[in-house]
């Protein structure tokens, strides 16, 4: 993993990091008490939940100085943080799938104030029927908001990212809110090895809190109320233009960083031997660990696979996508939710940022918790390199891997060329 | 009550000329009165509604003190997070949520009742028009029984929430109600839960002309007709004690009280009014005294 430390570098500097177990949930509780977050409102829901009840058990504990508001729901949870922020201190927020859902309007208005806020979005499926695996419907509804929006694929990046997040929102270049996520359970309650920097080395990333403006007694501003149209569009155009300008500031955020903590942050995706691939699988999330493997086998087999990570979804990493994807002859991007009636979410961005002589295959998997294996990332991969061969198509919008079999959905012109890749039992 | 010096009250402006409210409306007056009583301490959130309008359009702002606009059901949650941040910040305010009979009593009840029950050291105002005025005079949870809105057409079937009630069922330190019909009471109410550290509730009546079809002339008199006909009572609960304030403390021997058709027939939204619905408005009064009263009586004895 790209994102480990460098070896000697925690023998060497004992005091600075302490190498602790911790779950994914446990790391981003533990990265909001070291922001010095000074008001937490959350709501429970599975699998955020330990998120949670870690800060307050640090709370009580006089661990972290903080205040926990215990609302009534995640439209509050939101609003809550929201307001702690306009009145100029470090807020936190988490939460997962129907939370998310219940706080979406609330979304749109922190970031449009142009709020720094952090929020850890621990991913989950959204019901009907119940159910609360791992999927990434949650965190690609998101994506139209304004905020920021990190993945991490372990629990070491779920607390670099947090951590590194409060500083990126805060960048004056930036002011807007961002999320962290990280993958229901396979991070949530996993527990892993995770540095954990010292005070003093956050202290360092993390100068005092900034913001555009604070709501306070004795000076009468607003926040929010009707503006002409003209200038409501002129406000949208300057949020793209801060999300662009974001890149620079995770940049810069992710060297600083490096410096602290020998660990590197410095580009928006993580390159797993991409530079020589002829194939490259993208995605986000905790199973790109288990794609690294899967490039791994790929290889052994003379299949020149490397793994395309993106740490970051907004802003969106054109520039490091358009090079990774240099002279690959198949790019497979792996989804784990769908836009309904169209494909998956990032395959829509990987495909609309790549010039069309490169193939793009998406690939939907995982769905509602569905465990997805390296082998079947490795199987995934060998089949859609095929397709790409057998049909001469550049552009294959879904390929629903379900229970070992592809599903083409739509079945389009690709079914019409060559008859059942496998035959849809839904149709 | 403690009496309040109109001389002492602040000259300073906190509802600007220029805002985009209706002729006789109640929500600026009652801005006004808010300013006058808190003053500079004072930062209000408001959820969606007429009061997020009356400020008009950008760069102008027509209420003349910091204003957090907030989506309509969190008016209450916003000032939570605002009030911890400010209080943590060392900074002495009195952070007031501004809301519509709709952001209090339909979709922010949930924020409020939760904000309440916590304790939240903030100031929160309905500002009751007895309807969805800003979408276009639709019913709300606090629109009275047989009233027209434009969701009402031959009456509203409901009766009102009984909200300072519900309120003060949450045990919090004060819950009071007002009119704008009664300035002075407002402001002293106002000033005297500024003094109380914890959650305080305080139930404006403000009737809109707009909305109830009257002439806007008449706001402040259909105001003070609520009260004297006994439609609208003013009392306050301190620690949870009831206690009647002028003139409702007058009020309690029905035949003190004007008939409600006095302050009905002013009002365009009762034209249509049946006297099998006049009759439930009625009882419906009669019910409210008879609670106050009872409650009284059983405080008396302890
Ligand atoms: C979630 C949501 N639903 C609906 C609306 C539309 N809306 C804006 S203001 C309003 C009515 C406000 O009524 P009230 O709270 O009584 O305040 P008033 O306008 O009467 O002052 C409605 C329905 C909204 N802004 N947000
Ligand atoms: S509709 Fe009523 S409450 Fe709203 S601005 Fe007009 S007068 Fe005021």
């Amino acid at each position: 993993m790209a994102s480990m430390a460098k070896p000697g570098h925690v023998g060497g500097e004992a005091e600075k990091t302490a190498v602790i177990p911790l779950r994914g949930n446990e790391a981003v509780a533990y990265a909001a008490k070291l922001a010095r977050v000074q008001v937490v409102a959350a709501y429970p829901i599975t699998p955020q939940t330990i998120i949670v009840e870690k800060i307050d058990e640090l709370i009580s504990k006089g661990e972290m100085d903080a205040e926990m508001i215990y609302v009534e729901s995640e439209h509050s949870a939101l609003s809550a943080a929201y307001g702690a922020a306009i009145g100029g201190v470090r807020a936190f927020t988490a939460t997962s799938s129907h939370g998310l859902a219940y706080m979406y309007e609330v979304l749109w208005w922190t970031a449009a104030s142009r709020m720094p806020l952090v929020m850890a979005l621990v991913t989950r499926a959204i019901g009907p029927p119940w159910n609360i695996h791992v999927e990434h419907a949650d965190l690609m509804s998101t994506r139209d908001t304004g905020w920021l929006i990190a993945m991490a694929e372990n629990n070491q990046e779920a607390l670099d990212l947090t951590l590194l997040m409060f500083r990126i929102t805060e960048d004056p270049r930036v002011y807007l809110p961002g999320i962290v996520g990280l993958d229901g359970f396979i991070l949530s309650h996993t527990v892993e090895p995770v540095e954990v920097p010292s005070q003093e080395l956050v202290d360092e990333l993390l100068p005092a809190r900034r913001q555009p403006y604070v709501i306070e007694p004795g000076k009468p501003i607003a926040m929010g109320n009707i503006m002409p149209d003209e200038i409501f569009e002129q406000h949208r155009m300057d949020m793209h233009v801060s999300q662009r300008a974001s890149i620079e500031a995770i940049r810069e955020a992710g060297k600083a960083y490096l410096e602290l903590t020998g660990r590197d942050y410095t580009s928006l995706v993580e390159c797993y031997k991409c530079s020589d691939a002829d194939y490259l699988v993208v995605g986000v999330g905790s199973w790109m660990g288990d794609a690294k493997i899967a490039a791994d086998m790929l290889r052994e087999k003379n299949v020149k696979t490397g793994v395309l990570r993106l740490r970051w979804i907004r802003p969106f990493p054109w520039d490091e996508l358009r090079k990774a994807a240099e002279g690959a002859s198949v790019v497979v991007v792996m989804d784990r939710s769908i836009s309904f009636g169209h494909a998956g979410p990032l395959y829509l961005e990987v495909a609309s940022s790549l010039t069309q002589d490169i193939p793009v295959v998406g690939v939907v998997a995982g769905v509602g918790g569905v465990d997805i294996s390296y082998e079947d990332i490795a199987r995934i991969t060998k089949h859609a390199i095929k397709t790409v061969e057998d049909t001469g198509t550049k552009r294959i919008p879904v390929l629903w891997y379900h229970k070992g079999s592809f599903y083409p959905m739509p079945p389009g012109p690709l079914r019409q060329r060559e008859p059942p890749i496998t035959a849809n039992p839904l149709l | 009550m403690t009496a309040v010096n109109i001389k002492a009250l602040p000259r300073k402006k906190y509802v600007m000329p220029g805002n985009a409210a209706c002729p006789g409306c109640p929500e600026t007056m009652g801005f006004r009165y808010l300013g006058m009583a808190l003053g500079d301490k004072a930062v209000t959130v408001i959820p969606a509604g007429c009061s997020s309008v009356i400020q008009g359009l950008w760069p102008r702002q027509g209420w003349g003190l910091p204003v957090l606009n907030i989506v309509f059901a969190a008016g209450a949650a916003a000032a939570s997070g605002l009030s911890r941040a400010l209080k943590r910040r060392g900074i002495e305010a009195q952070v007031v949520v501004w809301a519509g009979d709709g952001g209090t009593a339909d979709i922010g009840l949930q924020a409020l009742s939760g904000a309440a029950e916590r304790g939240e050291n903030i100031i929160y105002i309905c500002v009751d028009n007895e309807a969805y005025m800003n979408t276009g005079i639709q019913r709300s949870g606090l629109t009275p029984h047989g009233a027209w809105t434009t969701t009402t057409h031959s009456g509203n079937p409901g009766r009102k929430k009984p909200l300072p009630q519900i309120i003060a069922a949450h045990k919090v330190p004060y819950v009071a109600t007002a009119s704008i019909g009664y300035p002075w009471d407002f402001i002293a109410k106002l000033r005297k839960a500024a003094a109380i550290k914890g959650f305080k509730y305080i139930h404006l009546h403000a009737p809109c002309p707009v909305g109830w079809r009257f002439d806007p002339s008449l706001t402040h008199k259909i105001a003070q007709l609520a009260v004297e006909t006994g439609a609208w009572i003013l009392y306050e609960y301190e620690n949870g004690r009831l206690k009647l304030n002028p003139p409702s403390n007058r009020l309690l021997d029905p035949r003190k009280r004007k008939p409600l058709e006095e302050y009905l027939k002013l009002q365009g939204r009762f034209r249509n009014l049946q006297p099998k619905d006049l009759e439930i408005l009625q009882a419906e009064v009669n019910e409210n005294w008879a609670e106050i009263e009872a409650i009284l009586k059983a405080q008396e004895k302890h």
